[in-house]
């Protein structure tokens, strides 16, 4: 798994590649939470490149969306493909998070 | 066909490889291929972190065919009885800030195999996966 930080405006869009599985989901969770220590709270996630994510991924997602809740601040995803898309329908997450086709559309509408 | 591994997550690559193999074998269809795998982590992380609660420990796999189209893989373990089944789902249709953060994997279990059973059997759980061949 690879994760890369950029700004774009106000909003922090983590672009992330390969699998969120239990064997790399502290990895995810140790850097995403150094990014949310430094103060940012309106992150676009880029899931073009992730082609695998387990509930390992999910708990870490919820658990910061929670936390980002209560600073009024949020989360939102693009670019889910295949067996990640199914694993957010099946979880319920199309209903508490927006999801967005392209990363460009969410930008547009998140700004 | 048959793996056993030590419990811990240090085994999930090579447990992923051996049942992806038998299921590639088989020739599921490749759509199935995250399924399995997704089902079999989900399965092996509950494992890994609840079943010896002293560390140490062993999980065996594995793999075979009934009735000529049900792919099987069976997940036992001697640690302490625990029925993943038992496990409550959790309620989708809250709001984010009343979402509890557990009960996903059990979920993707279910959702994700054709059929899930559990069963305690000369103090050992087993967790039976089932994934239906389409046929082709």
């Amino acid at each position: 798994m690879d994760i890369q930080f950029s700004r774009e405006k106000n909003i922090t869009v983590a672009s992330v590649k390969g699998r969120i599985d239990a064997t790399t989901a502290p990895e995810f969770e140790r850097t995403f939470a150094g990014v949310m220590d430094s103060g940012e709270k309106v992150f676009l996630f880029d899931f073009d490149g992730v082609e695998y994510i387990s509930s390992a991924g999910l708990r870490i997602i919820l658990a910061a969306a929670k936390r980002l809740n209560t600073i009024e601040g949020k989360i939102a995803f693009a670019a889910l493909h295949g067996p990640v898309k199914d694993v957010f329908r099946i979880s319920g997450f199309g209903a508490i998070f927006n999801i967005y086709e392209t990363r460009d559309e969410a930008l547009a509408d998140i700004s | 066909m048959k793996i056993t591994l030590p419990a811990r997550m240090e085994s999930l690559q090579e447990a992923t490889r051996f049942v992806l193999s038998h299921a590639r074998a088989e020739n599921l269809p490749g759509g199935r291929m995250t399924d399995i795998e997704l089902g079999l982590e989900e399965a092996l992380v509950n494992i890994f972190q609840y079943a010896y609660p002293e560390g140490g420990g062993e999980v065996e796999i594995s793999c075979r065919i009934d009735e000529g189209r049900k792919f099987i893989i069976e997940i036992s373990d001697a640690g302490i009885p625990f029925d993943v089944l038992s496990v409550a789902e959790p309620d989708l249709s809250l709001a984010l800030e009343d979402r509890q953060i557990g009960g996903l994997g059990v979920l993707l279990i279910r959702k994700l195999m054709d059929d899930v059973t559990y069963r305690r059997e000369r103090n050992r759980n087993v967790l039976t996966l089932t994934v239906i061949k389409t046929p082709s």
